[in-house]
């Protein structure tokens, strides 16, 4: 996974609250056999919106999105992160996340950050004709009109996103223990192993 | 003063025993001692895996079977080719399917072997699903396999790629609740209703957080099929997974299974499987109690599946909800419905009649079901009746025992083993607006094709509606 530090440039001023899952990527688009490809279907009945923040030029190929409260709300598909990875979707900042959501969006690489309502106005206001600034390191965002607002992360999630590091490089990294516990089984519950597969 | 163990329920043990390392934050590396693999949930984690380079650690602790996208009808010509799959998107998940389980060494029961059938039903069938073991699928009705005194839940596609790389999981405990049903189930009430009525008490969300144990005399004397559908709607009313303690059914069901322990193995595995039941002071964090003589055979009228009623009930009244929210939810669901409050149960006409899923797919269930259609004819106004055995094995036995025939005479049609009208993701949908009698385990909108109104119910009383064409209380056949 791509290590992130500073993800810097425009952002969609989105805003709304409750973008559920089904708004991120249609039911009908779940039958795909890869990650790849699902960006162009992203957020499809919000782009069939005239005037829509995703289909302006002005933000074209933004890595950033600033949603309303309780963003990635609804099914657990993880074809929404998969979707938002695809359009080029490095952070989004809101002030709130579904807990599904937001670990599946992690799990592909991408930030989310947690700002109080009134600064997320701010950064919507900002984003409207100026780039956001998020830094992981220190935690923060910050426009080019001096705002610095700081948010917080889980240690050990900013920690595998900075090192681009994903959970399942992180566990095989711990081999060992996992090597222990299968010596144990072999050794106590033998029948575990032998009886998996049929005679 | 030397200090003895604190007492564990079943769900502590098993999870003790699986922790591979515990962290700080209340986290646990769980190990998995058994992975199910089906064809939708699987296909972007074999990509991630291919993508980085990776392996499968344990390809002989894994099992992959078709079920979801696989059309029920013939698979194969005379000749013993296999038919092409329609459904473009369909066929690709299933050839994804055919080509990753032999790229990473995983053993297949693909859609012509005899075995193949839903993963909730193979899993036990097969003996590889055994107490006190952990098993994941990209699936949440892995909670079935809590049956067997397993410790099974639903998992998503990174977790499934994730345990195919590592064999374990990141895990949170959860908290234990005890679900005790004593006392004599009435005629006419089977699992299903047992599974229903507990839905309804915990409420849809009741069970979150919480992993259930079913305890109490209605379990004990409930045969292993009927724990699985019990355990298997643990998820619908939220608990990630449902427990039931092993003991003799379960050690009698899984002897001399394909897949289960032989020989000193068998011995030495029966020994520490009686070990696993909860201790008898272990404390759960929440207990709820039901007493089975107040179950009646049930449905679902709403669009949830807590939504339950008794069939000699009415369809109840949104205006005397309190709560603004779940009055209005209630109204929206009957609109979608096609009810009224106050019908009677038993007036409500069905279009269509699914006997299967992994609800209710297994040989006991169909036995139920061609006991009420047997010298009787699906009524005229039912344009389906479809019974679709949970695997081949369980088609052969039926088969074997002239089930097939009872259910071809009434009317009904006999299909091949999968998912088929639970989930509309394969050619086995209802019709928008029409309403069908499902022995399956969600009734959400869309859940049976868009538009389709699903009211739930055990095999026996969807057979009854199949002969009757409405709701029916299944008493009136006995
Ligand atoms: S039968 Fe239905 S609930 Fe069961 S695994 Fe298949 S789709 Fe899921």
């Amino acid at each position: 996974m791509r290590a992130i530090d500073i993800i810097a440039g425009k952002a969609y001023p989105l805003g709304r609250p409750n973008i559920d899952t089904d708004v991120i990527i249609p039911a009908h688009h779940l039958k795909t056999i890869t990650r790849e490809g699902l960006g162009q279907f992203a957020f499809e009945t919000l782009r069939a919106e005239p005037g829509n923040v995703f289909d302006d030029p002005a933000y074209a190929g933004a890595p950033i999105l600033i949603a309303g409260d309780n963003y990635g709300c609804g099914s657990s598909r993880e074809h929404a992160a998969w979707a938002m990875a695809d359009m080029g979707l490095q952070a989004v900042i809101a002030p709130s996340f579904s807990d599904i959501h937001a670990g599946n969006a992690f799990k592909n690489g991408i930030l989310t950050v947690v700002l109080p309502q009134d600064q997320v106005d701010r950064l919507l206001a900002v984003a409207k004709d100026q780039p956001i600034t998020i830094d992981l390191e220190n935690q923060t965002v910050t426009t080019p009109y001096q705002d610095r607002f700081r948010f917080e992360i889980d240690p050990f999630r900013k920690d595998c996103l900075l090192r681009g590091l994903d959970e399942i490089g992180i566990t095989m990294a711990m081999d060992d223990a996992i090597a222990t516990h299968e010596a144990k089984m072999h050794a106590e519950t033998p029948w575990i192993e032998g009886a998996a597969r049929a005679a | 003063m030397a200090s003895t163990p604190a007492p564990r329920t079943l769900y502590q043990k098993i999870f003790d025993a699986h922790v591979v390392e515990q962290r700080d934050d209340g986290t646990a590396l769980l190990y998995i001692d058994r992975h199910l693999v089906h064809e939708v949930t699987s296909p972007q984690a074999f990509d991630g895996l291919a993508a980085a380079g990776r392996k499968v650690r344990r390809p002989d602790l894994t099992l992959a079977v078709p079920d979801h996208n696989i059309p029920t009808t013939a698979r194969a010509d005379a000749q013993g080719n296999r038919l092409a799959v329609a459904d473009p998107q369909s066929a690709a998940q299933l050839d994804a399917l055919r080509r990753n389980a032999p790229l990473f060494g995983i053993e297949l029961i693909d859609d012509l072997a005899a075995e193949q059938g839903i993963v909730h039903v193979v899993g036990p069938e097969q003996g590889f699903t055994l107490p006190g073991t952990t098993v994941v699928c990209g699936d949440s009705h892995t909670a079935s396999h809590g049956a067997l005194g397993a410790l099974g839940f639903g998992i998503g596609t990174s977790e499934v790629e994730h345990v195919l790389a590592t064999q374990t999981l990141l895990l949170k405990r959860s908290k234990s609740l005890e679900v005790r049903v004593d006392g004599e189930l009435g005629p006419g009430v089977t699992p299903k209703d047992v599974a229903l009525a507990i839905v309804a008490k915990l409420t849809a969300a009741g069970g979150a957080g919480y992993v259930a144990e079913y305890t109490g005399s209605v379990f004990r004397d409930m045969s292993i099929e009927g724990r699985l559908t019990v355990c298997n709607m643990s998820i619908e009313a939220g608990a990630r997974a449902g427990l039931v303690a092993p003991d003799d059914k379960t050690f009698a069901y899984l002897q001399g299974k394909p897949r289960s322990p032989k020989g000193a193995d068998w011995d030495r595995a029966v020994a520490y499987w009686r070990t696993l039941a909860s201790d008898p002071r272990a404390v759960y964090d929440k207990v709820v109690t039901i007493d089975a003589a107040t179950i009646a055979p049930l449905v679902t009228w709403g669009t949830s599946p807590d939504d339950v009623v008794a069939i000699t009930g009415i369809v109840p009244d949104p205006a005397a909800l309190d709560d603004p929210a779940r009055r209005a939810a209630a109204e929206k669901s009957l609109a979608y419905m096609g009810l009224t409050a106050g019908q009677r149960m038993q007036d409500v006409t069905v279009d269509r009649i699914f006997i299967g899923s992994c609800t209710n797919s297994r040989i006991e269930d169909l036995r139920a079901a061609a006991a009420v259609a047997r010298g009787r004819h699906v009524a005229a106004g039912v344009k389906q009746a479809l019974v679709v055995p949970g695997s081949g094995l369980v088609k052969r036995q039926a088969e074997a025992e002239g089930l097939d025939r009872i259910f071809l005479d009434a009317g009904f049609e006999w299909r091949e083993p999968g998912c088929s009208m639970c989930l509309a993701m394969n050619p086995d949908k209802v019709p928008a607006g029409e309403r069908c009698a499902s022995t399956s385990n969600r009734n959400f909108v869309g859940r049976q094709g868009p538009g389709s109104r699903t009211h739930l119910l055990s095999p026996a009383m969807a057979a009854a509606a199949a002969v009757t064409g409405r709701l029916t209380d299944v008493r009136e056949f006995a």
